[in-house]
């Protein structure tokens, strides 16, 4: 199980994460490691408390086709994302990306592409509560640039 | 033919509704958007032209130019903001 993806509820274990992503495998020099948390302030409002929807079906399929990518683009070993849905609290963890490779620059890029593919094409929604009410966070251009780095293009209007 | 619908996040609010099974005229996702529109207020107003929308096509995201099948899921969505 060299590449997983998992959508659930409850929190997750950094250290028995990256253990069981490298147990046995020898050859693994590098584990690079992204952690998403909540924030208390978004949008220059206070964040008492998000929730987070998905699609159930297509968040793990479009993980997974993600994750196909990186293996074609890098030298890596492994992959794991862990990401939360459901009510989260500010400090909580949201999402982890871990990934091992031989030498730590294949990692690094890794990491960073399947968070910025992640960002950008898997279906997850976030749902703030403020003093002022709820609200649907508004999608980020900067996430659109940040997946064209690597040439692919954002997801469009459907006409 | 019979496809099958589904809505999610502030779309699925705003129709008040996850998923319903539909009997489309449309070919592409894009006359299957303008065919919603046309059912009335709720549907003009969460999948009009003023709204940010995304589709998906059998749980794949998908331009308007996307075609439907016999038995096909569409989904309609605001753009996507996990991580």
């Amino acid at each position: 199980m060299a590449y997983t993806v998992r959508v659930q509820e409850q929190d997750f274990d950094l250290t028995a994460e990256v253990a069981d992503l490298r147990r046995e495998d020898t050859g693994v020099g590098a584990v690079c490691v992204f952690v998403g948390t909540v924030r208390d302030r978004n949008d220059g409002s206070n964040v008492a408390s998000l929730e987070l929807e998905h699609y159930p079906g297509m968040t793990e399929k479009s993980i997974e086709s993600m994750m196909v990518q990186a293996r074609e683009r890098f030298d890596i070993r492994a992959a794991r994302v862990i990401h939360r849905v459901g009510l989260l609290q500010p400090q909580d963890q949201i999402v982890l990306v871990a990934v091992t490779s031989a030498h730590r620059g294949e990692s690094f890029q890794a990491c960073e592409f399947l968070m910025d593919y992640l960002k950008t094409q898997a279906p997850f929604w976030k749902k703030e509560v403020t003093p002022e009410g709820t609200r649907w966070v508004d999608a980020r251009v900067s996430d659109d640039q940040a997946l064209a780095r690597w040439g692919i293009a954002p997801a469009v209007d459907p006409g | 033919m019979k496809i099958r619908l589904r809505y999610f996040a502030s779309i699925r609010e705003a129709l008040s509704l996850g998923q319903e099974t539909w009997e489309t005229q449309a070919a592409t996702v894009a006359e299957l958007r303008h065919e919603l529109v046309g059912r009335g207020s709720a549907y003009a107003e969460a999948l009009g032209a003023s709204r940010a929308l995304r589709a998906s096509l059998d749980q794949e995201l998908c331009d308007g130019t996307a075609r439907l099948q016999d038995g096909c899921e569409v989904a309609f969505f605001p753009p996507v903001t996990g991580g």
